[in-house]
């Protein structure tokens, strides 16, 4: 026997499967297929569809607290929102494309080191050994706790004067220098990104050590007798085997830590924000709830849904075409 | 198809369960006539204590009286600031709600242009005891000059000049009656792990709001008689200055302050030794307490203006406002809530729990036994305050330029030097917002 | 298979540097909850100056915390289960069919996560109060509202996780099951379910710690008496003062549980059930 080549997942892209099974008995029940998506269609449709079509509206109309109370009396202005958010010459349309810029790198360190965390702990808990249960359990610890515990013990712990960090760094480890300022300034940034990091590196852990599991033995064992090093063994067998796995889980941490509202918010307070660490997500929360101004969030907030649309059908071409030749 | 069947019978067990479960003893959000024929108001109240708990300890035994006094129910949550902005908006989006909310009186305005709430016209005025009772800056602030109010005063609140007792007298010195006076105590009060003042410098609100005083002590506007945004006006720039300065050229205050996000960080370091004054809404006599402090160990004076000052403010008239919203079914039985929680006896007990000062013109300060600290805000709050921009975009006028100085304060923080061109390129950008958010 | 050196090495460094990295946080927590408030306020101490007990006390009567930590599980533990059933039901479509609309369907679930969440809040306030009104069923202000929306929050992911954990699973074995006469929802029981338990356990986890911790939903569709843990966690910083010892004692006691089951459940990951299912 032999696995077979994992799925390509493609959108819009309706393929036959390889090994074709009689197409008799599928044709019968063509109607399965349909049922089985119906609960997940009619929940998308009540709590995701109907209010992200409702948002595009919004984004369309000038629904400020005049009109919150009646929206369809709300004036039209067709691309008004959308011409103020990108119009980079004005305040509204410079701060939005900073807020983006910041929030790409953002991302971009975030989601790399939690997949490097997340996968180097998978791979050093593959193999048996006396405390592996306890080791695995701890690094879901960060998971465990509360979201917002969990970011409030690390903004108490980079206070400048009386926290944690520079306490552990200047007195303890005796490093020279003024203690610097973390939750303000350009280190604000950092910040977040650590405590991002330390937030998300759990999950991708989750995901990989599941995905291991069901990578057979074997096939290390076939391998290691013919001469293959550990490195050698993760690079031609483990990745390949996660790669179904590793598709989704890249995107869905991509998507999730550009979208990342929790972590500034109480981070730094609704207050508070430092220009530095001004992530989309929050960005366009002050310009719709804190400033009554629902009009332009929702065109933010579908200029942000385009862009992600863009990059993730990227991404899954790119994926797809690298499938294709492997 | 047996193992089919087992699959769709266990499945579908299992989320019944779950949903049954979930949905049983669910709260409903709403106002209702329970079965007696009484009728049941519903309110959402501030958080004004030491927490959401003693809120609801504090005004239970109050509105029980109400409901013996008139036979009306009050159904009462407490909803924290973080949410209660969201709260109020979803419930005017969508109709539905409590009957009776506290707002802070900042969002007057705004909430009036939505015109969700009931006006305070003359039917309404008089059910609730008419609204010349109320101190008139304070019922002027929360709403627009010229529309009927939708909103009065609930608690009123007015900034001081709180001063450590004790550290004023090892030191020699009197209070300060002006702003050079506080400019020198608060250098010759620095020194070791001391300073002579602290500040909320990285909190947008309590940014914006000395912006405000310290602009209106220079005969400062920020908004033309149209209601148009002036931001980068010269007495702002100079008011913005000064109170940067006095961390930034004066150094009397720690830079680490610029991570104080909330004004009860600062109250905390004025009880713990760690600055001798503090720049405060007269509720920091509860943290005060909390904190370990003794009334008598601090005291109050006016926030001094300059020596020449075109006006001598030294507060706006803060504080927190009730409304009730038109689509309530109630009104009669909302009204009379309102009436009964501005009356003057309520307003006597509620003064100590929460510290605020009242808000009708005939009371006096209950808040605290210190006559001296009562005297200096009551006079304040009456006498020497004027109200914030009362305009639609109030609050992003607070969140502009409140969040702009909160981001100089951060690179004086972090040892960078401001200039009055920077503050003016702030002012500018902020007003440009303004103006975009239309 | 003997491990190398160089394997052990890196174990060893990786297990090592992420563990001080994961308790560095955690310790502080620990050592904070049983610190009195003014030492906390104070500068950082590895080791409390004055052990105290008292803010575990003070946690269930500063805010009900009882109560929000079981309108918490309850809201979290029906979220989960019913997501799980009915991100199985469309993962196995996903993944076994090539349907007319397949495409369409996992482009659209999976651009909701593009989408942030702040952006459907209203909108989604209001369809709640319409079906409410047409329907009569409460939805705001109950956990049953809330149950709705967390669990369609974490179908996308858990459909696409699942699908891909179906994926990897040989078809083979689906046809072996039909063969055997057991018909398409028994291959889905007997093989691909069982195969997919590690799946299954990850995606359970996922769902359950996304409502677990979601903050600004349950703020606006909950009131007094069925909010949960997030948002109660948030009202130890009141306008008086911010009870940081409270809150990290709060954390630490609503953490345990959710520990002890990871602590339990991870025995689950252990291989060689898909091993030999392979075979």
């Amino acid at each position: 026997m032999s696995a077979t080549a994992p799925a390509r997942i493609s959108p819009g892209h309706v393929t036959d499967p390889p090994d074709a099974a009689p197409r008799r008995r599928l044709r019968s029940r063509w109607w399965l297929p349909y049922v089985l998506l119906v609960p997940a269609v009619v929940f998308e449709l009540l709590v995701h569809l109907i209010p992200m079509v409702t948002g595009i509206w919004i984004s369309l109309v000038k629904l400020t607290q005049q009109y919150l109370r009646n929206w369809s009396e709300a004036p039209f202005l067709g691309l008004g929102n959308y011409r103020v958010s990108l119009d980079v010459h004005g305040a509204v349309g410079r701060a939005l494309l900073q807020s983006f810029l910041i929030t790409c790198a953002f991302t971009v360190l975030v989601v790399g080191i939690a997949w490097i965390a997340g996968m180097a702990a998978a791979v050093a808990l593959q193999r048996k050994f006396p405390g592996r249960g306890l080791f695995r359990t701890l690094f879901l610890v960060p998971y465990a706790i509360p979201i917002y515990a969990g970011i409030i013990a690390w903004k108490f712990m980079l206070q400048k004067d009386t926290g944690a960090l520079n306490h552990l760094l200047f007195d303890n480890l005796g490093l020279p220098g003024e203690k610097p300022f973390w939750l303000i300034g350009g280190n604000a940034f950092w910040s977040l990104v650590i405590v991002a990091i330390w937030r998300l590196w759990p999950f991708a852990f989750l995901m990989l050590m599941a995905g291991m599991q069901s990578v057979p033995e074997d096939l290390y064992e076939a391998s290691a007798v013919d001469g293959a090093k550990p490195f050698r063994q993760w690079r031609s067998i483990t990745v390949p085997m996660l790669r179904p796995v590793n598709v989704v889980l890249v995107l869905v941490m991509f998507l999730w830590t550009f979208n990342d509202f929790n972590t500034p918010f109480v981070l730094f307070g609704k207050t508070a924000q430092p220009p530095a660490g001004d992530l989309i997500s929050f960005h366009i929360y002050n310009a719709s709830f804190l400033t009554f101004n629902f009009g332009y969030g929702s065109a933010m907030s579908v200029l942000l849904l385009l862009f992600l649309l863009v990059v993730t059908v990227a991404y899954l071409l790119f994926v797809n075409r690298r499938s294709q030749r492997a | 198809m047996e193992a089919k069947n087992k699959a769709i019978a266990a499945a579908t067990a299992v989320a019944a369960l779950s949903m049954v479960l979930a949905g049983c003893a669910g709260g409903g959000g709403t106002a209702a006539d329970n079965g007696t024929g009484k009728t049941t108001i519903t309110y959402w109240a501030s958080n004004q204590g030491t927490s959401l708990d003693n809120d609801k300890q504090v005004l239970t035994p109050i509105l029980q009286e109400f409901t013996k006094q008139t036979g009306i129910t009050v159904d009462l949550e407490v909803i924290g600031w973080n949410d209660l902005q969201t709260r109020i908006q979803t419930a005017v989006t969508s109709g539905q709600g409590p009957d009776v909310v506290n707002i802070g009186n900042t969002w007057g305005a705004a909430f009036q242009s939505t015109g969700a709430f009931a006006q305070f016209d003359g039917k309404n005025a008089s059910a609730i005891g008419g609204l010349d009772r109320f101190v008139k800056t304070a019922l002027d602030a929360g709403g627009a000059p010229g529309k009927t109010p939708t909103s009065v005063p609930l608690y009123g609140l007015a900034y001081g000049l709180y001063y450590n007792k004790a550290m004023f007298a090892a030191a020699q010195l009197q209070p300060p009656t002006t702003w050079d006076e506080l400019v020198t105590d608060a250098k010759k009060l620095t020194h070791g792990d001391q300073w002579g003042l602290t500040l909320a410098a990285g909190s947008y609100t309590e940014n914006i709001h000395f912006a405000f005083l310290t602009s209106a002590q220079n005969g400062g506007e920020f908004y033309d008689a149209s209601g148009k945004p002036t931001f980068d006006t010269p007495e702002n720039v100079a008011g913005i200055k000064r109170y940067l300065d006095l961390m930034q050229l004066h150094k009397a205050a720690n830079p680490a302050d610029a991570q104080y996000d909330n004004a009860s960080s600062s109250a905390a370091d004025l009880a713990s030794g760690k600055a001798a004054m503090f720049l405060s809404q007269n509720n920091a006599d509860s943290t005060l307490k909390a904190d370990g402090m003794k009334p008598g160990d601090w005291g109050v004076v006016p926030l001094p203006a300059p020596g020449d000052a075109k006006a001598q403010i030294s507060t706006f008239p803060a504080g927190i406002n009730i409304s009730v919203f038109d689509y309530t079914k109630h009104l009669p039985q909302a009204l009379e809530f309102v009436k009964y929680m501005t009356s003057p006896d309520v307003q006597a007990k509620l003064a100590v729990p929460y510290s605020v000062l009242p808000v009708l013109g005939s009371a006096d300060a209950k808040f605290t036994t210190d006559a001296d600290e009562a005297k200096v805000f009551m006079d304040a709050y009456q006498n020497r305050s004027k109200p914030l921009p009362q305009v639609a975009s109030e609050g992003d006028f607070e969140s502009t330029i409140g969040k702009g100085i909160s981001g100089l304060f951060a690179q004086i923080a972090t040892g960078k030097t401001v200039t009055d061109a920077d503050i003016s390129a702030m002012l500018d950008n902020a007003q440009q917002q303004v103006e975009a958010a239309g | 298979m003997r491990e190398t050196t160089g394997a052990r090495v890196f174990r060893i460094v990786t297990v090592v540097v992420l563990s001080l990295f994961t308790l560095f946080p955690i310790w502080v927590m620990i050592t904070s909850s049983v610190k009195p408030l003014g030492e906390v306020l104070d500068s950082f101490t590895w080791w409390p100056q004055h052990i105290t007990f008292q803010p575990y006390i003070d946690i269930w009567r500063t805010v009900p915390l009882a109560q929000y930590f079981a309108n918490s599980l309850i809201v979290c533990t029906a979220a989960t289960a019913v997501s799980l059933v009915i991100a199985v039901f469309a993962a196995y479509a996903v993944s076994r069919w090539r349907f007319r609309g397949r495409g369409v369907f996992t482009t659209t679930v999976l651009s909701t996560q593009m989408f942030p969440g702040i952006l459907f809040l209203l909108p989604l306030f209001l369809i709640f109060i319409n079906v409410t009104q047409a329907t009569g069923i409460p939805l705001i202000g109950t956990r049953l509202g809330l149950v709705i929306t967390y669990l369609t929050f974490s179908l996308p992911f858990s459909i696409w996780m699942l699908a891909g954990y179906f994926d990897a699973i040989p078809r083979d074995l689906d046809e072996a099951a039909k063969v055997d006469g057991t018909g398409s929802m028994g291959a889905l029981w007997h093989v691909l379910l069982p195969a997919a338990r590690p799946g299954l356990v990850a995606v359970g986890i996922y769902s359950f710690m996304t409502s677990w911790g979601e903050l600004l939903f349950a703020s606006v569709l909950t009131n007094g008496p069925t909010q949960t843990l997030a948002i109660g966690l948030q009202q130890y910083s009141t306008q008086v003062n911010v009870y940081w010892n409270q809150i990290m004692a709060a954390s630490l006691v609503v953490s345990v549980p959710i520990v002890v089951a990871f602590l339990l459940l991870q025995r689950s990951f252990v291989a060689g059930l898909t091993a030999g299912a392979v075979k």
